[in-house]
């Protein structure tokens, strides 16, 4: 006897897909904004950051109605798409694209964070040393930040993983396309009969952003005893 | 030679300075507050000066007028920061080995790594060293640059007698081991009497007096081995 029913199964294994790739695709991006905002002054700075942290404000279906203008059959971005092969609405990389775009502010906190933690001082110090922009950052901004940079992937992953709303305003629920976990769980507690199902997978969802807590939690009490910044 | 000509603000500070000194090693010599320390991040590239011109031997790292700034990776300069600045998350060899030119032979590295006793602490973490470890690594570092100068920036800072005294000495004997163009910043009449040729007395941003390190001393209104009395600390 399995735990879960084949469609939930499906379901489970899209989430991970999705979310995984999300978060991947989100954390260059990511890491540029992050950095900006923690080491560099420019005018509008204020209005940058608001701009970055704008799925994280506003209504997620308001988030998924704007990637379906830009990235649909009909959007600027989703024609020349659509035109190279590469069309990502009601499909699964469109789920990614939603997933990573809600996931995208989150990540940026963290990583903001860890890098204003890490002392400016280390990379002068560096920088004295010979070390260019890249070298300073790759060698010491970096490894300096990885707790704070795990504890935003973990924190990222679960809100990916838990995404709902724009992802079925933008790629609708198609059986293993679209239809996430969170989407299944939706569609079991409007569906007579669904109770068990839905309990299932209520349970799932919880032991999977408990265990992402846990280890953003782990990630930023360990690195806020160690320091992570003067030498 | 080393030729300063430096105008900077910093927040209400204002320094002002032009020094010219054939002195292999220089002590900049002053109260807190009074510049040392702006002086040498400025010479180190680290903070911009408003306008004037920073010269070591015939290479001008930054000339307002001609529009020279080399930027600090480019500048070639040994800096020993007072509070070291040892990079946490790699090894004292490792530490070592960062500023160190590619296709470095091995030579320079043990010579280094024996003239400051470093042999054992090689597998260390910069959190497993001591106060006067710490700044030998730093000193180390600085040195395994090969640069065209070494900055030392209060070496002995910090440190108790016996970690002052070890230090001390092995930056006496680096002084006689590599004649390299040295600029120090300190405020202790001991560490100037065994480690520089020449002292510039800098007050308030500007220079003083400048004068061969015997004169200084004979000139000294504390004895040897004293600290200069910091004033309050002035806006820097």
């Amino acid at each position: 006897m399995t735990l879960l029913t084949h469609a939930e199964t499906v379901a489970l294994a899209l989430s991970f897909k999705v979310s995984l790739v999300g978060v991947a695709c989100s954390l260059p991006v990511a890491v540029g904004c992050a950095w900006l905002l923690a080491r560099t002054r420019f005018f509008g700075k204020p209005l940058f950051e608001g701009l970055l942290l704008l799925p994280l404000i506003l209504p997620p279906v308001v988030t998924g109605y704007v990637l379906l203008i830009v990235f649909g059959h009909h959007g600027a971005i989703g024609r020349l798409l659509d035109a190279a092969g590469l069309s990502i609405a009601f499909r699964w990389t469109g789920a990614a694209l939603a997933a990573a775009v809600m996931a995208f502010p989150l990540l940026v906190v963290a990583l903001r964070n860890a890098f204003e933690s890490v002392d400016p001082k280390l990379e002068h110090a560096a920088a004295t040393l010979g070390a260019g922009p890249w070298r300073i950052f790759f060698g010491i901004t970096l490894p300096l930040s990885l707790r704070g940079l795990v504890a935003g992937l973990a924190l990222a992953f679960a809100r990916a993983f838990g995404e709902f709303g724009a992802t079925i305003t933008f790629v609708s629920s198609i059986p293993g396309q679209t239809r996430t976990l969170p989407i299944a769980l939706y569609e079991l507690v409007s569906m007579p009969g669904g109770e068990h199902g839905a309990l299932r997978l209520t349970l799932l969802a919880v032991v999977i952003a408990l265990l992402a807590g846990l280890i953003a939690a782990l990630m930023l009490l360990r690195g806020s005893r160690s320091g992570g910044g003067e030498a | 030679m080393i030729a300063l000509d430096i105008h900077l603000q910093r927040g209400e500070f204002l320094l002002d300075l032009v020094l010219a000194s054939r002195a292999r090693a220089l002590a900049l010599f002053g109260h807190s507050g009074c510049g040392k320390t702006t002086t040498l991040l400025a010479i180190a590239g680290l903070l911009r000066p408003r306008q004037g011109r920073i010269a070591l031997d015939d290479d001008v790292l930054f000339d307002s007028g001609a529009g020279i700034d080399l930027p600090p990776p480019h500048r070639r300069l040994g800096v020993v920061f007072q509070d070291a600045r040892l990079f946490p998350h790699l090894s004292v060899r490792d530490n070592l080995r960062y500023g160190m030119p590619q296709r470095t032979a091995a030579t320079p590295f043990d010579d280094v790594v024996h003239l400051l006793g470093l042999s054992t602490l090689l597998k260390r973490r910069p959190g497993q060293l001591s106060g006067g470890q710490t700044r030998r690594v730093a000193i180390g570092r600085a040195l395994l640059r090969q640069p065209r100068a070494l900055l030392l920036d209060e070496p002995l800072a910090n440190l108790h007698r016996e970690a002052r005294a070890e230090v001390l000495d092995h930056l006496r004997r680096l002084k006689q081991e590599f004649a390299l163009t040295t600029i120090l910043v300190s405020h202790q009449y001991d560490e100037v009497a065994a480690l520089a040729d020449a002292v510039a007395r800098i007050g308030d941003g500007r220079l003083s007096s400048l004068a061969d390190v015997d004169a200084f001393m004979a000139s000294a209104p504390a004895p040897a081995g004293a600290t200069l009395v910091s004033r309050p600390r002035a806006t820097r």
